[in-house]
Formats: structure tokens, sequence, C-alpha cells
């Protein structure tokens, strides 16, 4: 009588046990751009992602993961699509990704309705740190604002008296041209926003820069359209004469390709590939031996979302319906960043450092960036107070 | 002023870009009465074999060269392979069949070359403005472009005014029947107009390669505004494609610069910032409704058609 009972009993728990497993994953979608010529950004950024799943042993709190990949091809209107089709058709339990400003505002909606955890590893669009923060929604990023804003302190030690700005027209370019007058000091003797995505063509830009006569100019031009920028800027033999000052334009993904022309022009940004801490080290070693090649920022802060999202399954030990116990875990950034470690705001934007980062010729002929010197410690966006989450 | 004349040279630099892709554009639509949404893919077949003969040869003239040479076989190719069974059949058809044509280059070229697009480096002395006038330095490479397209235009009116296979093309041209009985063979001569198109899209995307670097996709915005100037040219004529592109150059390049002025006047900074880029696309695309609706055969419009 006994032993049909423990073998139906053991029947059962096989039969049990991979239903049960099956419900316990965690399902990722992954928002970013993975066709045209920002693909090279989403590929980073989906590398960086799975070699934080390899470093997991491809659990995050123990647990196997799922990622689905999206495409948003630079599109808010597909990116408000697609976020909703890993809302509604796949379930998922959280979403990380987006590149660009405009794409993430248009799909915020839909996550904050449905209160899916949300990490955005890149866009930084001020909504999202002011009035639209919510406590769903947490950055491995920055706000829009800090990086020019760290340049515009940058050009003030240089003793730069005038500028001229120029960037795309849309959500991060506003946010851009606005966050290096917030703590730029000299005078702006013009701005221009130009056509985005499609114009790739800077000549009539660069003429009335040219004509402006400022000390420096100070662009913003992310993926390739910062490769165009730059390369039009020294074939317009601005170079010599006029200082370029730049935020997102001169990265691990545009470096090889501009070569020569990157060497000497100063960027400022939160995580460069020479911070010397372990978890960084260990990244950057592990990413070049896997893809043969340097992570980008892009990566780097993709990167910190698989530790993010493992710190917070971790604590709620798999319970992936205690959103709360998970939200509050994250707050505590508790985990190894590969910029250094950081804290969160009220409005889950990252305090954190800025550094000013140069491109230089390595010894082997190839090119890489490096930190230069810290620019502003512990920088905290000016919009936290806009936030209602307290 | 001074700023003026170099704001007039950046009009015509992307006016003489525009017709180099307008030409081939307008020849194959004007001749072989084909729509081909393709044409940007040829453009950047013929950037993508610049940047890499370059880098094999290291010298930008010859990688030109042989780039050249490569867009010209593979348009001979593809005109043999692809467009042939396209003939005869409707423009409906003739879109269906280029436009799948272009997502298979688009993703030709990643396979072959990756993601993430080449550079053609100039070399070091184009790296510089040179004072055309007391007062005004333009880059040194834009004028290269100028030069460059104005002797291809030469060379393109002596082909078609001043030489038999021009006169067979301008026979084929108005009458494509009657050519063909008097024994002119027509199908060679398609073959060579579409590889001649390819060629002009390929030396377009190769002298825009240094400019605008080497990427999948690079072809696509800019073939719409070669299809705006060729409505405005009128459909078959290189004489009105080549006033068409300075037009179109000169005005979306004025607005770019004195529109966010001119605006400025009038509106706050930021509303000014954000509306100019928009209403400076826009102008070009004004400019064709006005020609359709009063002259929908365009400023030159091609005889007999």
């Amino acid at each position: 009588m006994i032993r049909p009972l423990i073998a139906g009993t053991a029947a059962l728990a096989l039969v049990a046990s991979p239903a049960m497993a099956q419900q316990k994953t965690v399902k990722i979608g992954f928002i970013s751009t993975f066709s045209g010529p920002a693909a090279a950004i989403g590929n980073d950024m989906r590398n960086s992602f799975e070699l934080g799943l390899d470093h997991l042993g491809r659990k995050i709190g123990g647990l196997p993961v799922e990622v689905v990949y999206e495409d948003d091809e630079i599109k808010p209107e597909v990116g408000v699509q697609k976020t909703q089709k890993l809302i509604e058709s796949d379930k998922v339990d959280f979403i990380v990704g987006y590149i660009w400003s405009n794409v993430i505002l248009a799909s915020l909606k839909p996550l904050v309705d449905s209160k899916t955890m949300t990490v955005v590893t890149n866009a930084g669009a001020s909504q999202l740190a002011g009035e639209l923060c919510s406590p769903y929604v947490f950055s491995t990023s920055w706000q829009n604002d800090q990086t020019p804003a760290a340049v515009g302190l940058y050009m003030n030690q240089k003793g730069v008296k005038t500028a001229f700005l120029m960037g795309p027209n849309y959500a991060a370019g506003k946010d851009m041209l606005a966050g290096v007058q917030t703590t730029f000091k000299g005078q702006i003797v013009g701005q221009e926003l130009t056509r985005w995505p499609d114009q790739l063509d800077f000549s009539a830009e660069l003429s009335k820069a040219r004509a402006a006569k400022p000390d420096a100019i100070f662009v913003f031009y992310p993926g390739g359209a910062g490769v165009q920028f730059v390369t039009q800027y020294a074939q317009s033999g601005l170079k010599g004469q006029i200082p370029l000052y730049t935020a997102f334009t001169i990265d691990d993904l545009s470096l090889p390709r501009l070569k020569d022309l990157a060497v000497g022009v100063p960027g400022a940004q939160e995580w460069v590939n020479d911070l010397p801490n372990d978890a960084n080290k260990k990244f950057v070693a592990d990413f070049k031996a896997k893809y043969k090649t340097t992570p980008s920022f892009y990566g780097a802060q993709t990167y910190d979302a698989v530790a993010l999202i493992d710190s917070a399954v971790t604590a709620v030990k798999g319970d992936l319906s205690n959103k709360e116990g998970m939200r509050k875990e994250m707050e505590k950034a508790d985990f190894k960043s590969v910029r250094g470690n950081f804290r969160f705001g009220n409005n889950h934007i990252p305090i954190q450092n800025f550094y000013l980062q140069d491109a230089d010729k390595t010894a082997d002929g190839g090119y890489a960036l490096h930190t230069v010197s810290l620019i502003v410690k512990d920088d905290q966006d000016k919009f936290h107070d806009k936030c209602p989450m307290k | 002023m001074l700023y003026f004349i170099e704001q007039l040279l950046n009009g015509v630099q992307l006016g003489m870009l525009l017709f180099l892709l307008a030409a081939g554009l307008t020849l194959i639509f004007g001749i072989m009465d084909l729509v081909n949404l393709a044409h940007g893919s040829l453009y950047m077949l013929g950037a993508y074999f610049a940047a890499t003969f370059a880098a094999a040869t290291g010298s930008f003239v010859l990688g030109a060269v042989l780039a050249l040479a490569a867009t010209f076989v593979s348009g001979v190719a593809l005109e043999v392979i692809a467009i042939r069974p396209l003939y005869g059949r409707s423009h409906l058809d003739h879109v269906l069949g280029t436009f799948g044509l272009l997502l298979f280059f688009n993703e030709l070229v990643r396979l072959v070359w990756g993601p993430a697009g080449m550079t053609l480096s100039l070399p070091s002395e184009m790296l510089t403005a040179v004072q055309i006038i007391p007062g005004v330095y333009y880059p040194a490479y834009r004028l290269v472009i100028i030069a460059a397209t104005l002797a291809v235009a030469a060379l393109l009116y002596i082909l078609v005014m001043r030489t038999r296979l021009g006169m067979l093309i301008r026979a084929g041209a108005s009458n494509r029947e009657m050519a063909g009985a008097l024994g002119v063979n027509i199908k060679l001569l398609y073959t060579l107009v579409f590889g001649l198109g390819a060629a002009l899209a390929g030396f377009a995307g190769l002298m825009q390669a240094p400019i605008l670097t080497v990427q999948i996709g690079m072809g696509e915005n800019i073939l719409i505004l070669a299809f705006v100037v060729i409505i405005i040219g009128g459909i078959g004529s290189i004489r009105g494609a080549f006033v068409a592109a300075i037009i179109v150059g000169l005005i979306d390049t004025i607005g770019r610069a004195f529109l966010p002025d001119l605006l400025r006047a009038v509106l706050n900074t930021n509303a000014a910032l954000t509306l100019a880029p928009a209403l400076s696309s826009m102008s070009i695309y004004m400019l064709m409704a006005g020609i359709l609706v009063f002259r929908p055969e365009g400023l030159f419009p091609a005889a007999n058609r």
C-alpha cells in the first residue's frame, strides 16, 4: 500500500516539477536598435547583456532567464508597439534597454500603466527624471543634461568665453543643448538643431559656426552621426581653428572609424573603459575576449542592468510578483557597478561621477579612449525636484 | 555677403551630388521607362567598393576608379539577372521588384561588410579649407566634388549629344520600336544605359563617402531627393536634372542656413530652433507640389514624352 503511494507521489513530483520550473523563469524583454546604422549600438548593448548573464551563470536570482530582443528601428511608434507586445503577449517580468529619448517617452505609458519593472540603459529624457518619473522605472545611465553640463564645466576651466552649440532636433538634442547652458558661463553665440535622423551633411551649419567666430563648438551627435560630424568638422579645416567639445559623439564604437580625427577632442562620460575598479576590469577583459572588440558606454550601462535586476530577484527570493520588494531593493543600488558604485536619486536616476575622456593612439597601432580627470563628483540631475517620488 | 557666398557653394555642392544620382535615374526612367528604387543601392555599393578598394590599394584615386568600374559591372549584371524580366510590365511591378532589390542589397552588404559601416579616409592634404576669394574659406574636398561633377556633366553631355552611342540612346528614348526596327540592338542598349546609370550612382556614392561615411541604407533618403529632382526637372531630361538638382540643393541649404534666424525674429528661440529644420525640409516638397500643379511635365520636359 505504501509503495504505490510513494511511487505515485514521486510520479506526481516528476510531472509537477517541470511545470513549476517553467513558471519560475525570469522573462526579460530587451528593446534596442538592431537594424540600420545604429544597429552597432544595439549589438553592443545585446553583447554586454549576454556577457552579464554569462557572468551570472545564465541565472538571475538563481532562476533561469529568457530574453526576448526587439528592434525599435529608432522610431518612437515602433518602440511603443514593441513595448506593448512584450508586455501583453510575451508577459515579460522586466523590460531593459532604450537608446533613444523619444522612443522611451513614447513607450513610457504602457510601461507605467502595466507596472512593468523597467531598466532604461541609455535614454535620459528630462521628463523621465522629472514629472514622468515612476516607481517601476529605473535608469542605469544618466539624465541627458548631466553629461553636457559636465562638458560645460570643463569649457569654463579651459577659459572658453563664447560657444556655438549643435545637436539633432529630437528630445535628447534639446536636452543636451539646454544641459551645457546650465553650467557654461560664457556666451552662446549661436545654436542649431539639425534634422534627425536623416540629415547627415552639416555643411550649412559648419559654415554658420565658422561665421559666428566662437572660441569653441559644442556638439551632441550620437551613433553614426558623430562619425559624420567629426569627419566634416575636420574636412572644413576648423580643427586647427575652433576647438570642439563633445557629449556622446566620440565613443568606443565611433573611434575605430574616426581614428586620428578623434584624437584631442574632449568629451565627458560617466564610464570609461579604463576605470580602475575590479568589476570594470573583468567586464572589459571578458568582453574583449568574447567579442574581439572594446565595449562602449552603452554596453557598460546595459551590463550594469543585469546585476541590478539580479539583486532585486535575489532579494525577493524569486517571487517575481513582489514588485514592491524588488523596487525597494533596486533603490539601494546594491551591486558592483562597472563605473564604481553609485546611488539612486529619488527619481531612480543615478547620482554619479562624470569624467573627462580623450582618445589616444595605443601601442599596438589602434585607438582607445582613456580617463583624463574627474570633472564632477556625485552629480545629481536638476529635474529630481520635479519628481513626485520622495 | 561672404557668408552668403559660402552657403551658396554649400547649396551647389549638394546640388551636384543630387545631379549625379538624378542623371542616372532620369536616364533609366526616360529611356527604359523603368522606375528604379534600387538606384540608391548602387550609390551604396559605389561607396562600399570605394572604401574597400581604397583600403586595399592605399590610394583614394585608384580606389575610386576601381569602384567606378565595379559599380558599372554590378549594374550590368543586375540588369541582365533581375531587371530584364520587368520590362514591359506596369510601374507597380517595377516598384515592387526594385524595392525587393533594395532590401536584398541592404542584407547583402550586411553579410559581406558587416553592420558597423566603413570609413573612407581622405588624404590628409584634403583636410583643409581653401581660400577661394579673400575672406571665403571652403573645404577643399567639397570643391573637388563640385569640379568632378561638372566634368562628369560635361562628359555626359558630349556622350549623349555628340556620339553615335548617344544618338542611339536618344533614338531609343523617343521611339523604342522604330529604333529596334532600324536594327539597333535595344537589348544591349538597355544594358549599357543601366550600367551607365549605375556607374553615375556609384560615382555619387564614392564621392560622398568621405563626407557621410559608408553605411547600410545610406542611399535611401538621398534617393527620395533624387526623385524630387527628376520630377521638378522633367522626367527623362538630363539638362532638367542638372538645373533642378542645383535648385533643390540651393533651396535646402539656404533654408537651413537662414530660416532659423528669420524665424527667431518672430518666434522665441526654442520654437524657432525646433521649427526651422522641419520647415526647411518641407520647402523642396512644396516646390515639387507647385511644379506638379502648374507644370506637371517639369521644367524641361523631354521631347516626345
